[in-house]
Order: structure tokens, then sequence, then C-alpha cells
């Protein structure tokens, strides 16, 4: 076994990678079974990301950080919501929308303490588990909201499988017109699917300012919310493999930065290229078989609802 | 609710001109309350924002120059989003025309044909148009969403750009700076107005607008576009080929940024930099709708936010207010724009409360 | 059935009133249903039936109007509440999941939590004691038609109801499906619930309901006793005027073959698609052929194979005039004198947001020639949704006016008259007269049997046997894909065309009830 210690690290930062993609695709994930498509995923992350730094700055608390940027988050999500759900407005051009305004807003609120350093959170050893050769370090010797993304990743498809709650939720997401008729409230269901979708955003987004790069930055999230949304379409909506997925492309970022290290002869550009390639790439395989993705997808997935007669 | 949502039997022709200056009022009204939150007097900052950057003729001339890419991108991407296709990678397109189009002159910098320039116009169009032709083809061929798949490729474009710039054409003579060498005066814009930096691009612009308007309002190709985005089964009834309009609104709008990005290196910036464009592929979204997709209404919307770019360093300048307002305000002007289109397709009524059943 | 005067009636409305912009569609109906009792509530498209039972079932409120159940006011806010009191529904367009297992649904249609296991065996109970078999653990959109309607019913049942709403029920089933579901609600009768039956269908009602309530244009009209009526009476009071059936001249020799489809075979791409299977028909001048079938049996994509919306691998799979067009796309086949018209009049055979002129334009701009060089022209355009709107009584403001201004039958006598003024050789119709009014129908057929009078091939493709018989010369049904031996009408009984319509499995049984026929 020890010959393959020194992978220990690498894993260790895949997972650390991964995170960010696991909270918002999660998020984004129950938001589209209820049959909406918020595009402004990579708004929300970078507004969660700019108000968790802030308020670790101001109070050096990172449960009322992870806190702050949840709420940021939602309410980001409850604007597009508002818009989409109340309004109408397109979901497409609405989510484009949340993006802008969420990069300019994250930079303006955040112009002030670019640079400035915080520490990482704490990784938190789970005594006599993180013990344990190999698996131990990797699985049980992580900071507390890689724990947390774990149990999310339970939670919603406990939520989504198992709960009459779920099943209503895919149920509004399946036929709204039929959800309506039985008597759901449809616009309800739909604010509370995509403001969890904001605050699970705003905790990725988190997580890149507190915990992965301590740092804040204009665009930081560097288009991991729309990788994020590519996630679910190549997850065909299912939790579980949201997890594997995003534990993918956080292989392909380290590998990137492992390559690099390793004084590989390759330009660093074309490293930085391979996420989006491999983005790229996986959409065209996974959409290939159309109608797998459409026995998948939420069947109103985009589509206004108007209660009318 | 104390409001009734009910909708419109059609759509109302005047709420479509009236929605963005609703918009534009409630936006103007959220930035005094901006302004007041970030301890700026609300009144000299929207002087700051709005008039001052248009004192003089050299300043009013920038307001073409910065409106020109931004007409560019936007005449081509309100005619996909006209198709319901949504590419949202013309800052990449534009990025790919001007490494496309310039490459003409780093490679042959001697050169100093009169065709040179026209050249590399073309080469633009042609970059910009083969890097939209990616996802066109996986969304036709592969069925993958082109706004994943165009968003991707912007990054791609930047990185591209930059690998060039720290590389092979980096200025010999440029003392290591990731630039390349200045552009010769072959490979310039024209200047229209001596003493501004007003160029040749911004009558490529007006052209597209010219054109675009022609052609939505009076050719077959604008029915489709149009046919298959409100309805895209009529458009099957029609005979109309969806894939085929898909190939066309990505092909042009591609053209058109790659245009918009050549002209940006060869005309205001006249090398090329790791940073061509402050995000006018991803404003132009914006500029679009505020212009209700319509030609007309994109000139006159990319005027407005160019003022806004123009705004926002005058206001950096005079008044030390952080430039992401800018930002700030355009995201803005499209959620208040989004938001008031409600009223395009709907009405409100009060609901008056005739209790119903006892 | 318990009928007597005197007695509390299970459901009572008084004076339920809804507004809708522009409409009345419910103006002060009055309405009294006994424990027991099959009340039929009749009336053509638009009278306000649906928005009717929708306010009963708490799905709409009533702006005025009171509601009394076993004799106390209630409010009914939503369908909880109304299931809570012991109404169930059962909808005309279903309310049902395509994606989720039947016991999901039937779960999803009733308060509260529910034990996933004990539910499974609730159904299989239900659905076996009133004959309406269900499999728990099927996705719905495997199921057929009327299995469908089954997890409806059984939802419904589930929860004791006192009062059974079914909104038009038979329209989707064959007679055979239909005679079976009658007796279930007839046993349901007898153990004393409601039912309120909503159809336009005259002889159904007059064989299953003890009362009808009559509607028409959101009014209350009569309330009768439907057996001791004929159907002639009723149809009086629902239409209000006395219709003229459509002159049908009889048929001319027969003329030359101008449209032949043989061996046409096309495997459905979408996911609930129908597969078409070796189809084979011909259609000669001056004849209306007609095609019978439950939706959901092959139609949509037969259509979509005829006008060229689906192109087939053989060329000579359909043949026009001798000429073959199997491999064409729809505008070349426009040219050699095809028209079409969809089922669905708002999204496919128009675009719901644009202006009539321009939805002139859309089918006919290469035949009438609105194209100038490669411009649009405005001008003959114009005219050309002019004759349209004045040649067929399109009631419109204006030809600048979009089509999703237009009702449903003033859209579809424009998008008729689009096709008809184009002289086609030969026209293919899905439903012409679904949701229209009776004035636009008569219209629509009248149109149609001229056509066919001048020469021209009429395919109609229609759920409706009523319309077929009435202006069809030869008959086909359509069942999962595969297209049955036209007969002619005087040929062919409703009975033979229902046992057709039941489709292709149980073949034995069935060659044995066309036997006994």
């Amino acid at each position: 076994m020890s010959g393959f210690d020194w992978l220990v690290p690498v894993f260790l930062t895949v997972i650390t990678a991964a995170t960010p993609l696991v909270f918002a695709a999660l998020g984004e994930l129950v938001t589209e079974k209820s049959g909406v498509l918020n595009l402004g995923v990579e708004g929300m992350m970078l507004v969660g990301a700019v108000s968790g730094f802030i308020t670790v700055l101001a109070t050096g608390n990172y449960f009322l950080a992870v806190g702050a940027a949840a709420l940021a988050g939602a309410i980001m999500a409850f604007l597009f919501g508002i818009l989409t759900l109340s309004l109408m407005a397109n979901q497409v051009a609405t989510g484009l929308a949340l993006t802008l305004f969420g990069v300019g807003l994250s930079a303006l609120m955040g112009q002030d303490f670019v640079g400035e350093p915080v520490a990482a959170l704490t990784k938190l050893n789970i005594a006599g588990l993180s013990d344990i050769p190999f698996i131990g370090p990797i699985l049980f010797g992580q900071d507390a909201l890689v724990y947390f993304s774990f149990i999310m990743v339970a939670v919603v498809s406990w939520f989504l499988y198992k709960t009459k709650a779920g099943l209503v939720l895919r149920a509004v997401g399946d036929s709204h017109n039929a959800a309506h008729s039985i008597g759901y409230p449809v616009i309800a269901i739909r604010y509370m699917a995509v403001m969890f979708g904001g605050a699970m955003s705003g905790i990725g987004g988190a997580y890149l300012s507190l915990a992965y790069t301590p740092m804040w930055a204009e665009n930081m999230t560097a288009g991991r919310g729309w990788i994020a949304l590519a996630l679910i379409v190549f997850a065909t909506w299912k939790p579980g493999l949201v997890l594997v997925g995003a534990y993918m492309f956080g292989g392909i970022t380290i590998l990137q930065l492992h390559a690099q290290a390793a004084g590989l002869n390759v330009p660093s550009q074309v490293l930085s290229m391979l996420p989006y390639l491999a983005t790229i790439i996986v959409l065209v395989l996974i959409s290939k078989d159309e109608s797998r993705i459409r026995k998948h997808a939420p069947a109103c997935i985009g589509k206004i609802f108007h209660p009318a007669a | 609710m104390l409001f009734k949502i009910e909708k419109r039997p059609e759509p109302s022709k005047s709420m479509v001109y009236l929605t963005p200056i609703i918009a534009l009022a409630l936006t103007v009204l959220c930035s005094i309350i901006l302004f007041e939150v970030l301890g700026v007097n609300p009144i000299e900052a929207l002087y700051q924002f709005f008039i001052a950057p248009l004192n003089t003729t050299y300043e009013f001339s920038e307001l073409f120059v910065k409106a020109t890419p931004l007409m560019l991108c936007a005449i081509g991407l309100s005619v996909g989003f006209r198709a319901n296709v949504w590419n949202i990678g013309a800052e990449g397109q534009l990025t790919m025309g001007a490494i496309v189009g310039s490459s003409l002159f780093i490679y042959f910098p001697e050169t100093d044909s009169v065709f040179l320039l026209p050249a590399m116009i073309i080469l633009g169009a042609v970059g910009g148009a083969a890097w939209a032709a990616i996802p066109a083809f996986f969304k036709t061929r592969f069925n993958a969403n082109e706004i994943l798949t165009s968003l991707m490729l912007v990054y791609v474009a930047l990185l591209l750009l930059s690998l060039l710039i720290h590389g092979p054409w980096r200025d010999p003579a440029g003392f290591n700076f990731p630039e390349s060498q200045t552009f010769s005066e072959s490979a310039d814009m024209p200047i229209l107005i001596a003493g501004t930096r007003m160029h040749f691009g911004t009558l490529l612009a007006l052209f597209a607008v010219l054109g675009a308007w022609v052609m939505m309002a009076r050719t077959l190709i604008g029915f489709q576009v149009k046919v298959i985005g409100e309805a895209p089964r009529a458009g099957g009834y029609a005979g109309f080929s969806q894939k085929k309009i898909i190939w066309f609104s990505l092909l042009f709008a591609g053209a058109l940024a790659g245009v918009a990005g050549l002209s940006e290196v060869s005309g205001p910036i006249d090398q090329v930099v790791p940073s061509i464009s402050p995000g006018y592929g991803f404003t132009a979204i914006i500029v679009a709708f505020l212009g209700r997709l319509h030609p007309v209404g994109i000139f006159f919307a990319s005027l407005l936010m160019a003022l806004t770019y123009l705004g926002g360093e005058t206001a950096q300048i005079n008044l030390g207010l952080p430039v992401a307002v800018t930002g700030v305000f355009q995201g803005m002007v499209l959620f208040f724009l989004l938001a008031c289109d409600v009223l395009v397709h709907y009405r409100f009524r009060l609901n008056i409360a005739r209790k119903a059943i006892s | 059935m318990n009928d007597s005067e005197g007695a509390t009636p299970q459901l009572e409305l008084r004076g339920i009133t809804k507004a809708y912009p522009g409409c009345l569609a419910n103006d002060h109906i009055d309405l009294k249903i006994m424990p027991g009792e099959i009340h039929a509530l009749l009336g053509e498209n638009g009278a306000g039936k649906s928005t009717l039972v929708k306010i009963i079932y708490g799905v709409l409120e009533a702006d005025e109007g009171e509601i009394f159940w076993a004799g106390n006011s209630v409010t009914i806010p939503n369908p909880h509440s109304a299931r809570k009191i012991g109404i169930g529904m059962v909808f005309q367009h279903f309310s049902l999941f395509e994606a989720m297992t039947v016991t999901e649904n039937i779960a999803l249609g009733m308060s509260g939590r529910q034990d996933m296991k004990a539910l499974e065996r609730d159904i299989i109970e239900i659905s076996n004691s009133y004959g309406l078999p269900l499999e728990p653990n099927r996705q719905v959109y495997t199921l057929s038609v009327g299995e469908k309607q089954r997890i409806e019913i059984v939802r419904c049942l589930l929860q004791n109801p006192k009062l059974l709403i079914m909104d038009e029920p038979t329209s989707v089933l064959t007679p055979q499906e239909a005679d079976k579901m009658f007796e279930t609600l007839r046993r349901l009768s007898h153990e004393g619930v409601s039912i309120l039956y909503i159809s336009h269908k005259l002889d159904e009602i007059k064989a299953l309901c003890h009362k009808a309530t009559i509607l028409r244009g959101g009014k209350y009209i009569s309330e009768c006793d439907p057996t001791k009526e004929t159907a002639k009476s009723l149809a009086e009071m629902m239409i209000g005027t006395d219709l003229h059936a459509p002159e049908h001249h009889e048929k001319p020799d027969s003329g030359p073959v101008r449209l032949k489809v043989s061996n046409l075979s096309i495997n459905a791409d979408a996911e609930f698609g129908v597969d078409l299977n070796a189809i084979n028909f011909e259609v000669r001048s001056g004849e209306i052929f007609g095609i019978a079938g439950v939706a959901g049996n092959g139609q949509i994509e037969l259509l979509s194979a005829l006008s060229g919306e689906t192109t087939c691998s053989d060329a000579e799979a359909i043949t026009l005039d001798g000429e073959h067009i199997g491999r064409l796309g729809p505008n070349p086949r426009r040219d050699l004198g095809l028209a079409f018209v969809p089922e669905d009049r708002l999204g496919h055979g128009s675009v719901p947001e644009m202006m009539l002129t321009e939805n002139a334009f859309l089918s006919g701009y290469s035949r009438m020639a609105l194209l100038n060089s490669g411009f649009i022209n405005n001008g003959s355009t114009a005219e050309y949704a002019k004759e349209i709107v004045g040649k067929f009584d399109v009631r419109t403001p204006g030809i600048y006016h979009t089509a999703s201004s237009l009702s449903g039958g003033n859209l579809q006598k424009f998008i008729v008259g689009r096709e008809v003024l184009q002289k086609p050789d030969v026209i293919i119709i899905a439903h012409p007269t679904w949701g229209v009014d009776a004035g636009a129908a008569a219209f629509i057929h009248q149109t149609l049997i001229d056509l066919a009078e001048a020469g021209a091939a009429i395919v109609v493709i229609s759920q409706d046997l009523d319309e077929l018989f009435a202006i069809s010369n030869r008959i086909a049904v359509i069942a999962e894909g595969r297209l049955s031996v036209a007969r002619n009408l005087n040929e062919i009984s409703v009975e033979e065309i229902g046992v057709l319509m039941g489709g292709t499995h149980e073949t034995a049984e069935k060659a044995e009830a066309l036997n006994a026929i």
C-alpha cells in the first residue's frame, strides 16, 4: 500500500477542487428537478464567495461565513424567482442576467478585499478513522464543508426519491399543469427549489474563497458555475452521479496543477484549457444519446407556468 | 394576491417600446440608492455617468468607439436569440476573430498592400464564424447544449490568446511585455474623423445594423429565423430546417463578433494584447435584449451601454467610484427589462375583493 | 338510486358566476345532483362546462354563487379540500405524470403521506374489483390511453368519493372501452356515488345518465331527463338553433387516383412516438377518405410523413398524381399540389405570436408567389391574407392581428382557407373541427365537400366518428401504427370500427367479435 502513498495528497486535492462543483450542481439539480432552469449559478457562486469571504474578515467565524454565503445565494435565487416564476420572464435570459449581475455585484462588494488573506478552513481529522492508511486521510481528513457535501448528496437523494415532498417536487417538474390541477402550489414549490439551489451555489462559492484558494479575486469561479450545469446533464439528473462527475472534473483540474509542478513541457495555458475542453467533450458524448437525455430531464424544464384556467 | 396577472390576447405593441424606458428609469432609481450606500452624491454620480462623458466632440466620438464592438456582437446574437439559439460565447468568437484576423499582419508585418486590411477583416469574420461553428456542429450533430459549449469556448479562446501572446506572437523588441508589435498603417482601421479614434469599424457596425434590419424584416431567411424561434413545429410544417437556422445564426453571430474583435485590435488597441475586450461579448447580450432584439433598438442600446463604460471610467477618475459599478448597472438594466417584459404579454388587474363562495 | 323529491342533494350549486377577460364563462348557473344520480352536464365546446367543474373541484374560484354539499354551504378553495369532502375528478386532459409509476401518480393525487407498499396493495385490490386492472409499477408513458384513464379513476375510487366528476371521459376511448367504463359507473351509482358526467355525445348521455343539465354560452338552459328526450331535441337545446347537416352529393364514380401510399413504414424518432407499419391506401379525385382511430395510434406520425415533415427513405412510398414524392420535404410537395392542415392549430398550423399576414405567408409563399427575388412581397401577402379572411368568414379585427388573438373556430377557418385557396389537388387535414363551434364546423365540412366535388382528393384524420360518418366516402382505421383495409361508408358499422380501433393485439378475440357483429 505504501507505494501509493504519494497519491494521498493528490486525492485530497481532487476532493477539494471538486467540492464547489458538488454543492453548486447538487443545488441546481434540485432546482431543475422542479422544472426550472437557472443559468445564474456562476453569478450566485460569485456572490456567495464574496459574502462568505467578507464575513470571515469581519467576524472570523467560518460558520457564520458559510451561512452568509448561503443566504446571499438564496437572495440572488429569490430575485431569479421573482422574475421567472412571478413575472414569467424567460428563464434562459434571466439566468444570463443573474450571472452578469452577480459578476458585477461581487466585484463591487469585494473591491476593497482583493488580495487580503484569510486562513483556510481547517481540516478536521475524524478521530480513529483518519489513521486508516490511504483511505483514512482522503475520506476522513477533510474540512467540515467536504463532510457537509457528502451529507448533502445523501440528503438530496433521500429527499427526492424517498419522501412525499420530493415526489411532489419531481411531479411539478414533470408536468406543472397536472400538478396544478391536482392542487399542488406549483409556484411556491418552485420558489423553494430555486432558493435551495441558490443557497447551495452560495456555499459552493464560499468553499472557493474560504477553503480551496482562501482569498477573494474578481471572477474567481472561472466558469465553475457553468461546469456545474454541464455536470447535471452528465449525471442525468441523479445526485450520486453528480458526485462522481464532480470528482472527475476535480481530477482534471488537479492533473493540470500536478503536471505543471512536475515540470511537464506543456504550456500552462494548454493545461488550463483542459477542464473546459473536458466539459465540452463530456457534453457531446452524453447528449449524443438524445432519447436518454429526454428520458431523464424533467419534462417541464425551462417552461413558463401560468396558472390559467 | 393583490394583483392578478392575465395573459393578453396578443402582445401589446406600445409596451414593447415602453418597457426599455421603464426599465431604465427603475435602474436609475436603484442606482441612486446604490450611490447613497457607496457614500456619493447621487446627482453628482449620475452626472458623471451620463452627462460628463459627452462633453466634448472627442468624448462623443469615444462613445462610438465603444459602441462599435457592442453593436456588431449584439446584432449577431440577436438573430440567434430570435431563433432560440442561445449563443453566449460572443466574447470567445470576438477573441478568435482578433487572433485569426491579425495573424495576417503578425506573419506578414512588412506587407503594405491595400488589400491587407480587407483581408484581415475577412479573416476576422472567418475566425469568429469558425469558432461559432463548433457549438453549431455539436448542437446539430450531437444535440449538445449550445449555451454551455459556446461559453466553455470563451475560456479556451482567451487561453489561446494568452498562449500566443506570451509565446510566438510576443514582440521581440517589446522588453518581454506580453504584447505583439504595433500594427503598421496598412493593417490599421482608417480613422473616420481626424483627431478622434472613431474608425472604419463603426461604419461596418452601422452597415450590419442596416443589413440585419432588412434581413429580418423583408427576407425569407429572416422570416425563417423568426418562425423557428417562435414555433419550431410551425417551422417544420412550413418546410424550414431547424438545423439550417442553427448553423446560420451561429455563423452569422460568429462572423460579426469576429469582425468586432479584429476592428478592436486593428483599431483602438493597435496591437494584440492579452485582454482585447472588457467583456463586450457578454455586455452585448444585454444590448441585444435592451434593443428588443431589433437592429434599430440595438443601435441605441449599444450607445447607451457604451456610455456606461465611459461613465464608469469618468466616475472612477472624478469620484473614486469603483469600475465594478458599471457591471452592476448593466446587470440591473437587464434585470428590470426582463421584469418589465411581463407587461408585453400580460396585464395586471387589481384583484377586487368580490367575495365569492361564502 | 335515490331520486325522491325532498331528499337532500349531494351537491347543489346556486348562481355560480365566473368571468374571464372578454367572456362570461359561467353566468348564474344552478345545478342539483342527488346521491347515486348520474347527472350529465351537456354543452358545446365553450359552453362553460369545464369552468363549472373546475369550480366544483376547487381548481378555480367562482366570482359569485354558493355551493352546498349534502345540504351545508361550503367553500372549496383548492382540490385538496374538494377531495377531503369526497369529490373526485377524472380530467379530460389527464393530470398524470408521464415519467412516474402508476403508484407514484396515485400517491400524488391523494392528500397526506402514504405507505407506498400498502398503497400498491390497495391499487391492485380496488382496480381488480372494479374491472380496471392496473400494474402499480409500470411507468405511465408506457401505458395506453385507456389504461391512463383507469389510473385517474382508481385514484378517485381509493378515496371513497361521494361525487365523481368525469370530464369527457369517452373522447379517448374505443366504443368497447367506453362500454366497460359505463358498467363501472353504473355500479358506482348503485353504491350511492353521485356522478357528474360531462359530454357532448348525446347517445351515451341517453344511455347512461338519469338527469341532464344543459349549458349554452355560459348560461343554464334547462334540466331534463335524457332518457325521455331524443338525440335531436337534446342537440337543439345544446346548440340553440337547428343546424342542417352538410350537403353531401353521392360520390361521382371513381376518378383517377391522386394520392397513393404504398407500404409506408417509418420508425418513430420520438421517445413516446408510434412506428408506422406498412401503411397502404389510395385516394381518388372527388373522394373524401376518412382515417379513424384513438389518439396516439400513429396519426401524428402519419400526417408528418404525408406532409414531408418526416421524409421516407423510399421515394415510392408516397405517390402524388403519379409522381414519387416520398423523399421530398414539405415545400416541394406543396409545389406539386399537396396541402396539409395539422391537428394543433396554435404552434403547428400557425405561429401564435405572428400576424395573420405572416401566417398566410407561412405555407403560402411558394404557391401564391409571395416572394420577390428573395424579398417578401408585403403587398401581395396582405392581399392573400385579406382574401382568406373575406372568403372564409374569419372574424378578426384585421389581418395585422396575431393568430393567438383568434378564437379556435376562426383560426381553424383561417388555416383551412389558407390551404384551400392554394387550390390543392390533394389536401390532408387532421381533426378539422376539434374544439370548433358548431357553426364553424359545418362551414369547414361544407368547404371540404365542395373541394372534393371540384376534383380534389381529401384525407381526413379524425377521432370523431360522427364527423367521419358525416363527410367521408370511405373509412379506414389506424391502430398501433397500422391502417386497416378501407371500407365504403355503407359497408361498415360503428361497432366494426370500434373493434378495429382496439388495435392488433388480442387478434383472435377481435376476429371473433367481428364475426359476431
